[in-house]
Order: structure tokens, then C-alpha cells, then sequence
């Protein structure tokens, strides 16, 4: 299959500290791959230097063919790269609508003048942006909340909207951290069995982080691990089960 | 869609009446001279603070140099009727165009960081701008640039105003307004859904001051005169109470707050002692009670007169839902 993201030797230095040291990974095309590694291992550190968050102190980043580190966030958007927050950032005060619309921004092809006097394009991208923005949000069950403002959706549903929104973006490749942070396990389930249906929906390559490891195993189809910003193993769920390193460095327990 | 633009025609033909209503009292002296000119500058500072209202209540980021650009706006208008003898519509372009550009060039350095370098910059700026007029003598130096006709009338402002209340509206609710609520929300995540967050920065700033730049046009030529001493840092900070008080974020808010503020000062213009006084107390009051302002960040609607949230208190005006 064809590689969608190649990781190169990157690190990521702040001051003292190598939040990320000499990190490889390669993801192919379609690949639904997991992050793992206890608390300040560095994960999120990954994540926001393939989104443009950070630029990499060394090594490099290609997506697509193209090398990305140095681009600021809104490029890498562009080329197709969506992630949501593991501490979440919606636009709290706007409506769960506006929250997807406003992902669809970089697809708009009306002129402001346009806008301004209501004319040529603007009513028909609206409406088009609005019904894609509805449709997503019945994906994820939160159409009938398309009004309420962000801040007041309970915490899992404030997680599914990061998530339709980064898709309203129109990703070839999703980075979800921690997207099951505060779910119950009940939601948890609902939220796996929907990664997997928009994953083949979409024609999405997936890098997921996840605290849970009996979750991470039972749906990613590789796995990486980090701990204190190196990668100590990298290999599928049964490999990284019986892998000694993680074992003892990062559960301390057996995973059952 | 097409209930938007129902809606659109809807408010220009109650602005329509209003204007009419206006016309009448104002034709036939109901109104004094005295109210004229508050009503005018009324409508001055309506577009003052729907303006800052684009860049400070929408897009989030904190610029106090208002004045500035008004002042620009001010000189660069008298200097086209005056010198150039060249018709007012064109003073009004070339004051809106050279402000907005002046803003253009201040955003570029400031409003790629975050945080607060724009209200020191603009605020800098604001006072560089006047200390710059008062030393050049083509426009007057210290004694200010006089001899301007008296071109605003009440029409002038009434519907100049409305265009601004609109092209503003419109602007909110283009792809490009709610890339600035986004900014205005949360930066980063504005930025990772594909917003050059810089780019819109600088676009609200840019036609936020331009169209101070479009009321200092008018207040030039309405008070004969354009004077360093009516664009001090004074001015900034009383169009930032009119839109702070109205509601960071509103419209309808930002019209209110002018209305509020403007009428407060005529009414008590006869006890300016009393004036600061009520001044500052209508402010503690609100702000003990209503921290975010008369309409918080929410726009005047039917919706809201439902479910009673003002209490009926509100002051007209001509605001979108
Ligand atoms: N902007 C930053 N400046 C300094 N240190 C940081 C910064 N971001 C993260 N770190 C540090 O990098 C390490 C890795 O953090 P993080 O990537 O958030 O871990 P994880 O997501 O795996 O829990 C932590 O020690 C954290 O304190
Ligand atoms: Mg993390």
C-alpha cells in the first residue's frame, strides 16, 4: 500500500528536555494505527508537530510526498491532516453548527464581495456547507444539538463534535488524542465501532493516542510506544502484548 | 437562505421608517438643534463602535487606538473637500481607504503575535498619529485644520451608518466573519481547522479601522473643524465603554452602548461635573450586574423578548437576530 506519512528522526527539544527524541514512524494509506505511552511520554508532542502546532528541532516529516515540518498549522490542514485536542478546544461559545461550518472554510470559494452584497456563490455554498455541517453532524448523534452552544454539550458529545469537526476539514489522515478521555465504557464502545465506520466512510488513515490498552488492541492494527519521548517498541497489538520492554517499562502489569 | 434576505428588507424598511420619522420631526424643528447634533453624533459613534466591535468583539483581539484612525479619516477627508476641493463621497472614500490602509500596516507587525502588543501598538499608534498632525501646518498644527463645510447632515450619517451596520453583519456571516469568531474562540483550534489566523486578523483590523476612518470623515464635516484635541487616547477609550458596555461581541450591543453613552453625556452636557459622575456609575452598576455587558455577546432577537432575559430593557435600534 502507498506510505501516507513518513516520521523521520524527529525530536523535539524544549530547553532541557527531549519531549521527543529521534522518532520514526510510517503509516500507509487506509492504516489504523495507535499511539501509546504513559503520562509526558511525549505523545502529544507527536501530534502537534505533524499538525504544524510545533516545528520539529530535528528530523522530518513527509505527508503525501511532500515534507511538512516548517508549515504552520493551516497548511498542513490544506494538505490533509485533521486532529482533535486531547484537552479540548471547541469554539465554546458558538453553536455545534457553527463549530463544522467553520471547518469547511478552507473550501469556500465565494469572495467576501460576494458575501457583502449577497450575491453569485454565497447562497448556495451556505446552504451547501450548512447540509454537509448537518450531515456530519447526524454521524455523530449530535444533530439535534446542532444549536446549543459547545460549552454546554456533556463531555463526550463535546469529543464527537472535535471529531466531526476536524472531518468537515476533509482529512486523508485523522489524529485523534485521546478521544475516549472521560467516556464511560459504554461510550467508549460507541465511539470505537464509530472510528471504525468513518474510517471506512471516508477513506481515512487514522493515528490514534489512547490511554486504554485493551481499546488501543482491539482496534488498532499497529501500535508504536513511547516512553519519555523514545519509541521503545513498534509492532502489532499481539507483538506489543508480549513485548518485554513494554511490559516493564510502561504497563508494570501484565495486559490481559 | 432566501429568509435572510426577507429579513434583510425587513430591517432596511424599518430603518426606512425610522429614517422618515426623523425626517418629519427634524423638518419641522421637533427636534432642536441641540438634539440634531446629538442624534448625529449618535450615529458617529454607532459606526465608531460597531466598527471596534469587528475587531475587538468578534475577532478577539484587543486594539484601543480607535481615535487614530478616526483622526485619520478626519484630516485625510478635510484635506480632499478642502484642498482638493473634491466632492464629499470621495473625501468619505479617501478618508475610509487611507485609515483602513494605516490599519493594514499596523496589523502585519502586531497581529501576528499574540497576547497584548496590539493594544500597546494601537495605543502608541493612536497618540503618534495625533502628536504627528499637531506638528504639521499644512493641516493646521495645534490649531487644528479649519474652514470645513458643513456636509453632514442627518441623512449623511443615518444611511452611512446603516451601510456599515450591514456590510458589518454580512461580514459575520460570511465564511471570513466566522473564521474571526473562531480566532476569537480558540486560536490554535482556529488554525488546525485550516484558518490563516494572521490573514483574518488583519482583515477585521484593517476594515474595523477603516471605517473609524469613515466617522472621522464625518465628524470633520460636521463640526467644521478637525482638531488634534478631539482624537486623544479619551476618545479610544470612550468607544471601547460603548462596546464593552453594549456587550463584547454584539451588534446589537455595540449600537446600544453608543446610544446609551452619546445620550447620557447630551442630557447632562449642562452639569459636566454630574457628568463623569453618572457617567462611571452607570458603568460599576452594569458591570456588577451584567459583567459582559448589556447583550453579552448575543444579538437583539425576538427569541430573547420570549423569554423575558432583558427584561424588556433594551434601547432601540437596528439590530439583526
Ligand atoms: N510547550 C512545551 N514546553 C515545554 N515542555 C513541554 C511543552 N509541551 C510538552 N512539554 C513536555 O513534554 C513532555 C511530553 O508531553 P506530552 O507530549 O504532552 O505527553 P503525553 O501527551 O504523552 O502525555 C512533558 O514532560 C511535557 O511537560
Ligand atoms: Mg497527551
Amino acid at each position: 500500500m502507498a506510505e501516507l506519512l513518513k516520521v523521520d528522526n524527529v525530536s523535539m527539544i524544549f530547553g532541557g528536555l527531549r519531549a521527543v527524541s529521534n522518532f520514526s514512524m510510517h503509516i500507509d494509506q487506509g492504516e489504523l494505527i495507535g499511539l501509546i505511552g504513559p503520562n509526558g511520554a511525549g505523545k502529544t508532542t507527536a501530534f502537534n508537530m505533524l499538525t504544524g502546532v510545533y516545528n520539529p528541532s530535528e528530523g522530518e516529516i513527509t505527508f503525501d510526498g511532500k515534507r511538512i515540518n516548517g508549515k504552520k498549522p493551516y497548511q498542513v490542514t490544506a494538505i490533509g491532516i485533521a486532529r482533535t485536542f486531547q484537552n479540548i478546544r471547541l469554539f465554546s461559545e458558538l453553536s455545534v453548527l457553527d463549530n463544522v461550518k467553520i471547518a469547511f472554510n478552507m473550501h469556500v470559494k465565494y469572495t467576501l464581495a460576494e458575501a457583502e452584497l449577497r450575491i453569485g456563490r454565497y447562497y448556495n455554498e451556505e446552504k451547501e456547507i450548512t447540509e454537509k455541517a448537518i450531515e456530519l453532524l447526524k454521524i455523530f448523534k449530535l444533530d439535534g444539538l446542532k444549536d446549543e452552544e459547545a460549552k454546554n454539550l456533556p463531555y463526550g458529545e463535546q469529543r464527537r463534535l472535535e471529531i466531526a469537526r476536524a472531518l468537515a476539514t476533509g482529512p486523508k489522515l485523522l489524529l485523534l488524542d485521546e478521544p475516549a478521555a472521560g467516556m464511560n465504557p459504554q461510550e467508549t464502545h460507541e465511539l470505537m465501532e464509530m472510528i471504525r465506520w468513518i474510517r471506512k466512510e471516508f477513506n481515512l488513515t487514522i493515528l490514534l493516542i489512547e490511554h486504554d490498552m485493551s481499546l488501543v488492541m482491539g482496534v488498532c492494527e499497529r501500535i508504536y510506544v513511547l516512553e519519555y519521548g523514545c519509541c521503545i517498541a513498534n509492532g502489532t497489538p499481539d507483538q506489543i502484548k508480549h513485548n518485554k520492554r513494554v511490559i516493564e517499562a510502561y504497563l508494570g502489569e501484565e495486559v490481559s | 437562505m432566501n429568509n435572510l434576505k426577507k429579513q434583510d428588507l425587513k430591517i432596511l424598511c424599518v430603518c426606512g421608517v425610522i429614517f422618515a420619522i426623523f425626517q418629519v420631526l427634524l423638518y419641522f424643528e421637533f427636534i432642536d438643534p441641540y438634539w440634531e447634533a446629538n442624534i448625529i453624533l449618535i450615529l458617529i459613534n454607532i459606526i465608531l463602535s460597531v466598527s471596534l466591535n469587528l475587531i475587538n468583539g468578534y475577532t478577539g483581539q484587543f486594539s484601543i487606538g480607535h481615535a487614530g484612525f478616526m483622526a485619520v479619516g478626519a484630516y485625510v477627508g478635510a484635506i480632499m473637500t478642502v484642498k482638493l476641493e473634491l466632492p464629499f463621497v470621495v473625501s468619505l472614500l479617501a478618508g475610509t481607504v487611507s485609515a483602513g490602509f494605516l490599519g493594514f500596516l499596523i496589523g502585519i507587525p502586531t497581529l501576528r503575535l499574540n497576547g497584548d502588543y496590539l493594544a500597546i501598538a494601537t495605543l502608541g499608534l493612536g497618540e503618534i498619529i495625533r502628536i504627528c498632525i499637531l506638528n504639521i501646518e499644512y493641516v493646521g498644527g495645534a490649531s487644528g485644520f479649519m474652514g470645513i463645510p458643513r456636509i453632514t447632515n442627518f441623512p449623511w450619517a443615518f444611511w452611512i451608518a446603516i451601510f456599515i451596520i450591514f456590510f458589518i453583519k454580512n461580514f459575520k456571516n460570511s465564511s471570513a466573519g466566522r473564521a474571526c469568531l473562531a480566532i476569537r474562540e480558540n486560536e490554535i483550534a482556529a488554525e488546525t481547522m485550516g484558518i490563516d489566523t494572521t490573514k483574518y486578523k488583519i482583515l477585521a483590523f484593517t476594515i474595523g479601522a477603516g471605517f473609524a476612518g469613515t466617522a472621522g470623515c464625518l465628524f470633520s464635516h460636521y463640526y467644521y473643524i478637525a482638531h488634534p484635541a478631539s482624537f486623544t487616547f479619551m476618545r479610544s477609550f470612550d468607544i471601547l465603554t460603548m462596546v464593552v458596555l453594549g456587550g463584547l461581541g454584539s451588534m446589537s450591543g455595540a449600537i446600544t452602548g453608543a446610544i446609551v453613552l452619546t445620550g447620557i453625556s447630551a442630557v447632562l452636557a449642562d452639569y459636566p461635573e454630574w457628568r463623569m459622575v453618572i457617567y462611571s456609575v452607570t458603568l460599576i452598576v452594569l458591570m456588577l450586574n451584567r459583567p459582559q455587558g448589556i447583550f453579552g455577546s448575543k444579538e437583539l432577537s425576538r427569541k430573547m423578548f420570549k423569554f423575558g432575559k432583558l427584561g424588556g430593557k433594551i434601547h432601540g435600534g437596528t439590530a439583526e437576530s
